[in-house]
């Protein structure tokens, strides 16, 4: 439709996910009209962040050096391991400053209808980091949904020989929700979960 | 009919934009849908499970150019949370679950009949009531004979010749005769043919009391069967845990 170079621009931001045809129009004119410095600093960023950024050797997380930040940290607790479908769980669950153990994560989840399995994953690595007997506890933090939940007991069942304390997120009711919108699972769940109120 | 309501079982979710998904629907009357489920990834959202893969849910949907709008949605029966408990029940409900989208190829064409066998097949895998792989087998089975591809297992798919016969042909649509059979065609044990007679019919007593040598040629020859039918592999087969 365009000429040259503004019609590639255009076709490559429409390849990123969530961005349409006319999204990318608009942010292709945006760039085409923006500061040449602003542009220099998002190429920089772009180049770098596929440069430098790596994946940590011991849980797979994004990182800048072959160990993440949480490997490297001697304070962390290395009995437990928390394991997240993404790199972006990891900094969920960082925000909330409530685990001190170290992560693994798996890279997606079990899905057999987008034909990924249990050998498209991390688990073998999850394995050999479970084999030498430091980990006594693995959280299973998988998505409160269909395939988080397949694949936490895919991973549950795997590791029952093990002897391991293997405990599950809960699921619930959202803090600051009303209880009558609640589902049925999410309810029974929270139900199946509840605990006693000491005061 | 901009605002319309239906029963239906959640074939597939997909992920859009920041946090809605697009749900894949086998509806009771309108055949499969494809609508935009709003902000259903967010904790607080109050759709929550119910349109998770393997729920069987009482919606009210709003008509677009090309994806509906869930609107609002009850729980009929939540098959998911407890299919997904057993591994192997998850995976041999996703085959389910995808032969379903694969056989109802045309979007809003109706198939009460397909609609209630997938809802039969969930129920069972979700009440235990049989082994998974051959809760899927009777399920794709039964499914090919509702799209118009029903095995003949009675005489030979090309002759008419009454049978028994020992070969398996899967381009001809059954069994053929020994003089009929192209070459490579799977020889079955007589155990295999009764059992895939009785996935069909339904006489569970029969299956369920298959050897388990007998239930893997079983699975087999479906698998290779609808697979033949669907012209493209069906992703979640290999994936299937078998016993």
């Amino acid at each position: 439709m365009y000429e040259g170079p503004v019609q590639d621009l255009i076709d490559e931001l429409g390849r990123l996910p969530g961005v349409g045809p006319k999204g990318a129009q608009r942010i292709a004119f945006y760039l085409l009209a923006a500061d040449p410095a602003d542009v220099r600093r998002l190429v920089d960023a772009l180049t770098e962040v596929k440069d430098k950024v790596k994946f940590c050797t011991i849980c797979g997380n994004v990182s800048e050096a072959g160990q993440c930040r949480v490997c490297r940290d001697p304070r962390r607790d290395l009995a437990v391991i928390c394991v997240v479908e993404e790199p972006k769980d990891v900094v969920a669950i960082e925000r909330t400053r409530e685990f001190r153990g170290r992560y693994h994560v798996l890279g997606g989840a079990i899905s057999p209808i987008e034909g990924v399995g249990p050998d498209d994953l991390r688990i073998r690595e999850l394995m050999t980091r479970l084999a030498d007997g430091t980990v006594t506890e693995l959280i299973l933090a998988t998505d409160p949904n269909l395939e988080g939940e397949a694949t936490a007991t895919y991973l549950a069942r795997l590791v029952k020989p093990m002897d391991l304390k293997v405990t599950r997120l809960a699921s619930g009711l959202p803090v600051g929700g009303d209880l009558e919108y609640a589902d049925e699972v999410t309810l029974g769940r929270a139900f199946e979960g509840r605990r006693a109120l000491e005061v | 009919m901009p605002v319309y309501r239906d029963e239906a079982v959640v074939l597939r979710t997909q992920k859009l934009g920041e946090a809605d998904r697009i749900v894949t629907l086998l509806t009771r009357r309108h055949g499969r849908v494809r609508a935009v489920a709003k902000g259903v990834r967010r904790t607080g959202s109050r759709f929550g499970s119910r349109v998770e893969p393997f729920m069987h849910v009482d919606l009210q949907l709003y008509e677009g150019r090309s994806l509906d709008t869930v609107t609002q949605a009850e729980t009929l029966e939540p098959y998911g949370d407890r299919i997904a408990r057993d591994y192997g029940r998850y995976t041999a409900g996703t085959a389910v679950l995808e032969t379903a989208e694969r056989l109802s190829a045309e979007e809003r064409e109706p198939s009460l009949k397909l609609y209630l066998l997938v809802v039969g097949a969930l129920r069972a895998l979700a009440e235990s009531q049989h082994t998974p792989t051959l809760i899927l087998d009777a399920f794709i089975l039964r499914a090919m004979s509702i799209a118009g591809y029903e095995p003949v297992l009675e005489a030979c798919a090309r002759c008419d010749e009454p049978g028994p016969h020992r070969y398996f042909a899967v381009a001809l649509g059954g069994l053929v005769c020994r003089e009929h059979r192209p070459p490579g065609s799977a020889s079955v044990s007589p155990q295999s043919l009764g059992l895939m007679g009785a996935l069909l019919s339904g006489d569970w007593s029969v299956a369920d009391a298959a050897e388990d040598r007998t239930q893997r040629e079983t699975s087999g020859l479906v698998a290779a069967y609808l697979q033949w039918h669907l012209e493209h592999g069906l992703r979640s087969l290999r994936l299937v845990e078998r016993q």
